[in-house]
């Protein structure tokens, strides 16, 4: 079995496993998740009972609910709404990696019905079994227009999916998996998915049709057969490569540098006991000690806004954060291209402003007036109070005393009456910002 | 004549399409089956700010980003290239409005109620049945002093009007729907460097298609003085005080990864530093030597921007941007068309003013172009419906300031659609460009490049 953390689980223990495995605690959550140990907290992630949406509810600018389907970035909005308010954050979070995994932008789709007719099916199926997930998105609308599988046909293949399905979801590039020759068989194997187009609608119908598909017999991976798709995702995840791509891969969306060898056999081992199910490799890897002692992880834009309106117990509100996300390098429903966003690349001098002006919207709402007569003028409360606003996050003792120190310093400028009035809310505003914006908070 | 176009919608629709996209960095969603996808569409982008530049730039297909600084010196100290500058009317510009044809017997029977009063505008020197639109007298005036080349009709046989269709196939410097990568961008790809977004510029918040390329990484540049950190209600003392803890919380941390967000915070705390001169409120501006119009669209922001980086030796190779208006005037044309090519036509002098006052006139030519022309008759609704042949302009110090091909008349220039045809190719013109001012192999470039008639377009 792959090694686990005996270590002190604590509060910071627990918040770094919120935010690995959720979208980061609300406030006095990881406290609590702290008191039930790391069994019993994994055990309360895997198995967190029905789904009921906390938080206020979701709405635009104006006020009015959002329309996903129809108003440009209310599918994204809708599903931020879902990281900020679910009760079962992991299995939410498995959505976002399965939607990184299996890479579909809506720039090749098109309807956003499509796209969260996919979402959904990453949170149906995100923990349960990884043929039976890879199966259905195969037959998936949006990938079938997004990979080209309604214009891979007999007589005339396209090898979009099938080079991907290989490269990309099972089997990885360049390990000898699999030839060119087997790009060619699976596209032939995977033919047959058509759509009918309605001039209203759309692409609607999606369907399997017989006649479109290639009967003949293929060579697959040194097997022969009259192979069609359900063949096509069966023989890769029985590859005898596929458990150690799938390990690593999935690893890397927990724990931010490669697991040792013994992990990953282990890890494999768990992966095909179980019979190719995901939950045990996900509960295996937050239990293992790399998650609780190693290097702490840069924050994806999408998981630094929810957890930022988490923390605050705000909710979804306005659609600033659409372009906001952009900004920030992450737009939801439209990653960079089918490999999925480049978790190594999050943090720049242009997206780290995105990401201020993230936390500046974020707070804004609970901005102190100058005239505040209430605030404190002792540096060290106004740090305690500006980080209980945020949900008090842990901060390293770096970053406490520069934000302390700053506080004495900007306290100590009020050199007249009328700043010794407003200077303590002005400062504590400013390190509502830096807190938000501070190393400590982009990653976890 | 009143028939609706089932077009319209769906440009408006691709537009706002377009415009979301633009904030992915990527080109248009396809949104019907068959029609092209963007030139580099799906290539990969990074945003970052550039501290040499002091600009904020997306960069594609660039592999380090290290590199880029240093290609960038690199390359500032090799001797200045020409600098060919693509500016693109969306929507297909009426060519019979831009320049229309007063002395044709046909004009107003096709025109009764859009034609343009027979002196409204400038004559046409080079073919006095044709007088510029009255918006257009800036390039009447540069024409007269022989730096604007006309195209009147130009075009491409077996003419597409879908608007993304026609626009591909400028983009891509052909017509295959298929093709993905910009004509600018292959030509980028034969004679550009691996280090020099630079080379290849759009200015806008996407990448401009027609500077797609499959090797060498190009730009696209996004708001150049924006990079400033405010926070809610924090002012004054307070907020100097901040900006400085915002650097001090970038110090180095021993954690890997804590460390790599403390970098980024450093970095941009040192860049906002450099770029404070350029912070929205500061009056330098970009020192422009004459005065750009007044006007939100960003149009000339964007040019009085270029004309301030050519100056300070940036090494611009091909730019590529959009101009401002609406060009598909189904329905009340006389007001869009003339909104459009007035802010246009004015941005266009502002800078050819801004070159020569620096000196930096004889290296840009800019070329003006719209996806295709507009019918020869008029709707029902105060509007033209897509048509062929459009207008174009080359505009110069260097642009031979000579008319290529000519206007066919509306007695036997209209094709079996009432289209006006072309004679000239955009083709041909393309090839003429990389020939005559970039010094390039058009074969290599422009595919059939031999079939393609050459004009003389650079002095």
């Amino acid at each position: 079995m792959p090694p686990v953390y005996r270590g002190h689980f604590g509060k910071p223990q627990a918040e770094r496993l919120l935010w690995r495995a959720g979208f980061g605690p609300r406030p006095g959550e990881a406290e609590g998740l702290a008191k039930l140990g790391l069994e019993g907290a994994v055990h309360s992630l895997m198995r967190p009972g029905r789904d009921r949406l906390k938080g206020p509810r979701p709405h635009d600018d104006r006020g009015h609910k959002l329309s996903p389907y129809d108003r440009w970035g209310h599918d994204q909005l809708w599903w931020l709404d879902r990281m900020v308010r679910t009760t079962k954050p992991l299995h939410e979070r498995m959505t976002l990696v399965w939607h990184d995994w299996f890479a579909t932008s809506r720039d090749g789709v098109g309807p956003a019905k499509l796209m969260l007719r996919q979402n959904q099916l990453f949170r149906r199926l995100g923990l349960s079994s990884f043929p039976g997930l890879l199966m259905e998105v195969t037959r998936d609308p949006a990938m079938l227009l997004w990979l080209s599988g309604v214009d891979n046909e007999k007589g005339s293949p396209n090898e979009n999916y099938a080079r991907e399905l290989m490269e990309l979801f099972t089997l990885g590039a360049d390990r000898g998996a699999y030839s060119e020759r087997d790009v060619r068989e699976q596209a032939r194997a995977l033919t047959g998915f058509r759509y009918t187009w309605s001039d209203s609608l759309g692409p609607v119908r999606f369907r399997f049709d017989p006649k479109r598909h290639d009967t003949g017999t293929k060579r697959i991976f040194g097997k022969r057969g009259h192979f069609d798709w359900r063949d096509s995702c069966h023989l890769c995840v029985h590859h005898r490569l596929h458990p150690s791509f799938f390990v690593t891969k999935l690893w890397s969306y927990f724990v931010p540098v490669p697991p040792s060898g013994g992990t990953k056999r282990s890890l494999e081992r768990v992966y095909v006991r179980s019979g190719y199910e995901v939950g045990p490799v996900v509960a295996a890897i937050l239990r293992h000690p790399a998650l609780y002692t190693g290097p702490r992880m840069v924050k994806s834009p999408a998981l630094y806004l929810a957890g930022l309106l988490r923390g605050l117990g705000r909710g979804i509100d306005t659609e600033a954060w659409t372009w906001l996300m952009e900004l920030a390098g992450q737009q939801l429903f439209y990653p960079p291209n089918v490999a999925g966003w480049d978790d190594s690349r999050w943090l720049d001098t242009a997206t780290f402003r995105a990401r201020w002006e993230i936390a500046g919207y974020a707070i804004r709402p609970r901005v102190l007036k100058e005239s505040d007569k209430h605030v404190p003028d002792k540096a060290d409360k106004l740090v305690d109070r500006a980080r209980t606003v945020l949900g008090g996050p842990t901060l390293t003792g770096k970053s406490e005393a520069t934000l302390t120190r700053f506080a004495r310093h900007a306290l100590g400028d009020a050199n007249a009456r009328w700043k010794k009035q407003q200077y303590p809310p002005l400062v504590e505003n400013a390190l509502r910002q830096l807190l938000a914006t501070a190393p400590d908070l982009q990653t976890s | 004549m009143s028939r609706s176009c089932h077009h319209c919608d769906e440009f408006t629709r691709a537009s706002l399409f377009r415009r979301g996209a633009a904030e992915a960095g990527r080109g248009l969603p396809a949104i019907e089956p068959g029609m092209p996808a963007p030139a580099g569409t799906g290539l990969d982008r990074r945003s970052f700010v550039s501290g040499a530049l002091g600009l904020a730039l997306s960069v594609y297909g660039l592999g380090k980003l290290r590199l880029f600084e240093d290609g960038i010196a690199q390359a500032a100290s090799d001797p200045a290239q020409p600098v060919l500058v693509s500016v693109f009317l969306p929507g297909g510009a009426d060519s019979l409005s831009v320049l229309y044809p007063v002395l044709d017997p046909n004009y107003r029977r096709l025109r009764p109620t859009l034609a343009l009063p027979d002196s409204a505008g400038p004559v046409f020197s080079e073919d006095t049945r044709l007088h510029w639109h009255p918006k257009l007298q800036p390039l009447a005036a540069l024409h007269t002093e022989g730096k604007v080349s006309v195209m009147p009709a130009i075009g491409y046989t077996h003419p597409d009007q879908s608007h993304f269709t026609s626009r591909h196939f400028w983009e891509v410097g052909a017509t295959d729907a298929r093709l993905s990568s910009g004509w600018m961008g292959r030509y980028l790809d034969h004679h550009g460097v691996s280090d020099n977004p630079l080379q290849g510029l759009s200015l806008d918040y996407q990448l401009q298609p027609a500077l797609a390329s499959t090797k060498v990484p190009v730009a696209s540049l996004a708001a150049p003085d924006e990079y400033t950190f405010g926070a809610p209600g924090v002012w004054g003392e307070v907020e100097n005080r901040m900006l400085q803890t915002m650097g001090a919380l970038g110090a180095h941390r021993s954690d890997p990864f804590l460390n790599q967000a403390a970098k980024a915070v450093a970095q941009s705390d040192r860049l906002r530093r450099q770029l404070a001169p350029f912070a929205k409120n500061s009056d330098t501006g970009y020192g422009s030597p004459v005065t750009y119009p007044d006007d939100d669209s960003g149009f000339p922001r964007q040019l009085a921007g270029l004309a301030a980086m050519l100056a300070a030796n940036l090494p611009l190779h091909c730019v590529a941007l959009t101009a401002p208006g609406s060009y598909d005037t189904h329905s009340d044309q006389p007001q869009a068309l003339a909104d459009g090519l007035d802010i246009t036509a004015r941005t266009l002098f502002a800078f050819q003013r801004d070159l020569e006052a620096r000196g930096l006139a004889d290296r840009v030519l800019t070329l003006v172009w719209s996806e295709f022309g507009r019918r020869g008759e008029e709707n029902g609704s105060a509007g033209t419906d897509h048509g062929a042949a459009g207008t174009a302009f080359l505009i110069g110090s260097r642009a031979r300031g000579q008319m290529v091909g000519e206007f066919p008349g509306l007695a036997t220039g209209l094709d079996d659609d009432g289209n006006l045809r072309p004679t000239s190719d955009f083709r041909g013109v393309y090839c003429s460009l990389l020939e005559q001012w970039l010094h390039a192999d058009a074969s290599a470039v422009i595919p059939g490049a031999r079939a393609f008639a050459r004009s003389a377009l650079v002095a």
